[in-house]
């Protein structure tokens, strides 16, 4: 099978900067994007920088962007790509770390956030004689999350990242709750709180990206979300603007079957915040004649609404 | 076709512009729209921060609904409800004995949703039942000499799985489809597939400001004239938000933002008023004199 490689290139050491190479290559019917750049190094260029090392998914060092997606390229198949992306098979770096050279990044921005939120057990109490016990229930909850490889795949597509580097971002995160969810962990409260910083759950934009990256389906952006329900059923910081979002949000669904846009924003904020917060986005607005209803209507069922919610505890 | 039609709260509220301009532009292709009128918010990933079983159960509910009225498809014109709505379905049809639970939640209001609806978004509506060359014969002002920089939104693109993107993988490719079948130049740019930042605004503003000021710049930079959208909420988001992302950024964007059955609308030969051109944020005005709209 042939194919088109277009392959970002980058060398420190040369006055080029970055730049594109095309590559033609020949593989065998089931070959990889990996293979396919093993070929080009071996065969056309043995300056082509990359890392691998297992080929089979397991050690995720192959994560690179593949037609702009990030994805491992041992487990990219050149002929699904050219099926449904088309004849050229474009390979970059990942995203929001800095290249080293050719495909490889410098990844000690991904290490230290995984740094950051404290990667490994803290049990409190005496030890107990034997091994802790875990139900298997627990476990299971805890195994999507443990899948993870550190690729890296997710933080190389995260657009918050893009932004902010400060963000603690996708893997990171989704580690944080492998920890923050384990019954054997003493330190679930000091955690959660601190994953409820800045820079922590409540600045993630819920995207997907990292979701659609992830060769492992550990969808960094649910663990994510479910450190934030830990957050608010453990009341860890109920003033925080993200509880009360999803406060405000529940209260106007609960009670009127709609979202209350208005009553959302003054929850949210709080009074008389939100005014002063949305007054040039409201004058804007009054100018425009673009005024949503001021008094939010409730759907006739609404009553059938509040009952669910009052059955499921929320 | 006749649909089930969820338009969505925001449509009616935060962009009110949206439901007119939708609802004229399906009556004018001919899409039968039978409005969900007690249908619930489908929690826009938000109420599913607190409570996945309540979301699922509010979803079901819409659903059942659909199924009430014998209608097998639910269209809507609101992306990050299309999310919603098509992940929880995708939920249900796979697991028959969770549906069965989520079902015993809705048994009191005497409601059973036994599976059968399909969720559609009006974008993918166009392209797959009505069709391209369709939509061009009923182009009456072709919107040629304009370039429009197609703006996705994330709920319409991800997770891949629960989008029906196995059947349709050009669905990324659809704004572009329906830009040219209108007769207007689609511009490619790094921003289309990407976030409009508005989930974190509550948040963590300066962060979404900063996406609204990079993707609207960058469309800027590639000439485009106006972006478009399927989304009510990046809508917000990129036109109403623009001024204050403009000014952190320190420069002038003004890019006009349309929704889609706006920028359809304009083609299909209905005037500003009609479209609800002159509600947004950001002037349009350039926009409507180079489509020559009246």
């Amino acid at each position: 099978m042939d194919a088109t490689f277009k392959v970002q290139r980058y060398d420190p050491e040369s006055q080029e900067g970055s730049h594109y190479e095309e590559f033609e290559v020949d593989l065998p019917e089931y070959g990889s994007v990996l293979e396919g750049l093993l070929d080009i190094r071996d065969h056309q260029d043995g300056s082509l920088s990359l890392r691998c090392s297992c080929r089979s998914a397991i050690c995720g060092s192959c994560s690179m962007k593949i037609n702009g997606e990030s994805r491992l390229a041992c487990k990219a198949m050149v002929s699904d790509i050219k099926e449904t992306e088309g004849d050229i098979i474009t390979v970059e770096p990942m995203g929001n770390m800095p290249v080293i050279k050719d495909l490889v990044v410098n990844m000690d921005m991904f290490w230290e956030k995984v740094e950051k939120i404290e990667p490994y057990l803290q049990p409190t109490g005496p030890e107990p004689e034997k091994e802790y016990l875990v139900s298997n229930d627990e476990m299971m909850k805890l195994a999507v999350a443990m899948n993870c490889i550190m690729c890296g795949a997710c933080v190389s597509d995260c657009t918050v990242l893009e932004v902010d580097k400060t963000f603690l971002g996708p893997a990171a995160l989704a580690k944080a709750f492998r920890f923050a969810a384990d019954p054997r962990d003493g330190a679930q409260e000091e955690r959660l709180e601190s994953y409820n910083e800045p820079t922590g759950v409540w600045d993630c934009t819920r995207c997907f990206m990292c979701v659609q990256a992830c060769p492992k389906d550990v969808a960094p952006m649910e663990r994510i979300m479910d450190i934030r329900s830990m957050v608010v059923e453990n009341e860890i910081d109920k003033k925080g603007r993200g509880q009360r979002h999803i406060q405000g949000f529940i209260d106007g669904v609960k009670h009127s079957g709609r979202l209350d846009e208005f009553g959302l924003a003054r929850k949210t904020f709080g009074f008389p915040i939100w005014a002063f917060e949305l007054a040039d986005l409201g004058i804007r607005r009054i100018l425009r004649l673009r005024l949503p209803p001021i008094i939010h209507k409730s759907i006739k069922s609404a009553k059938n609404v509040k009952k669910i919610f009052e059955n499921l505890g929320v | 076709m006749r649909y089930a039609f969820w338009p969505g709260c925001v449509s009616k509220a935060g962009t009110p512009e949206l439901f007119p301009a939708a609802t004229a532009v399906a009556n004018k292709i001919g899409m039968d729209l039978v409005e969900l009128d007690q249908a619930n918010c489908t929690g826009a990933g938000v109420l599913g921060e607190r409570n996945e079983e309540l979301v699922d159960t509010l979803n079901a509910r819409n659903f059942a609904m659909a199924e009430q009225m014998g209608l097998d498809t639910i269209l809507t014109i609101c992306s990050t409800c299309q999310g919603v709505m098509s992940s929880v379905n995708y939920k249900l049809r796979e697991k028959p004995e969770y549906l069965a639970k989520i079902n015993e939640n809705l048994k009191e209001e005497g409601l059973e949703y036994k599976g059968t609806v399909r969720v559609t978004h009006m974008m993918w509506a166009v392209v797959e039942e009505l069709g391209l060359d369709k939509l061009s014969e009923m182009v009456v002002n072709p919107l040629t000499g304009l370039r429009i920089a197609p703006f996705y939104g994330c709920y319409i693109l991800r997770p891949r799985y629960v989008l029906g993107m196995d059947e349709h993988p050009d669905r990324t490719q659809y704004l572009e489809k329906i830009i040219a079948a209108l007769g207007a130049e689609p511009i490619d740019y790094e921003g289309k597939l990407r976030c409009c930042g508005f989930p974190i605004m509550t948040i963590n503003q300066d962060n979404g400001l900063k996406m609204v000021a990079n993707h609207t710049l960058e469309a800027k930079d590639k000439g485009a004239h106006a972006l478009v959208t399927p989304c009510p909420l990046c809508h917000l988001n990129l036109d109403e938000f623009q001024p204050r992302a403009a000014s952190k950024a320190g420069e002038s964007i003004d890019m006009p933002v349309l929704h889609l059955p706006q920028l359809i609308g304009s083609a299909l030969g209905f005037n500003v008023k009609e479209m609800g051109l002159k509600r947004h944020i950001i002037s349009t005005d350039n926009f409507v004199e180079i489509a020559g709209i009246s």
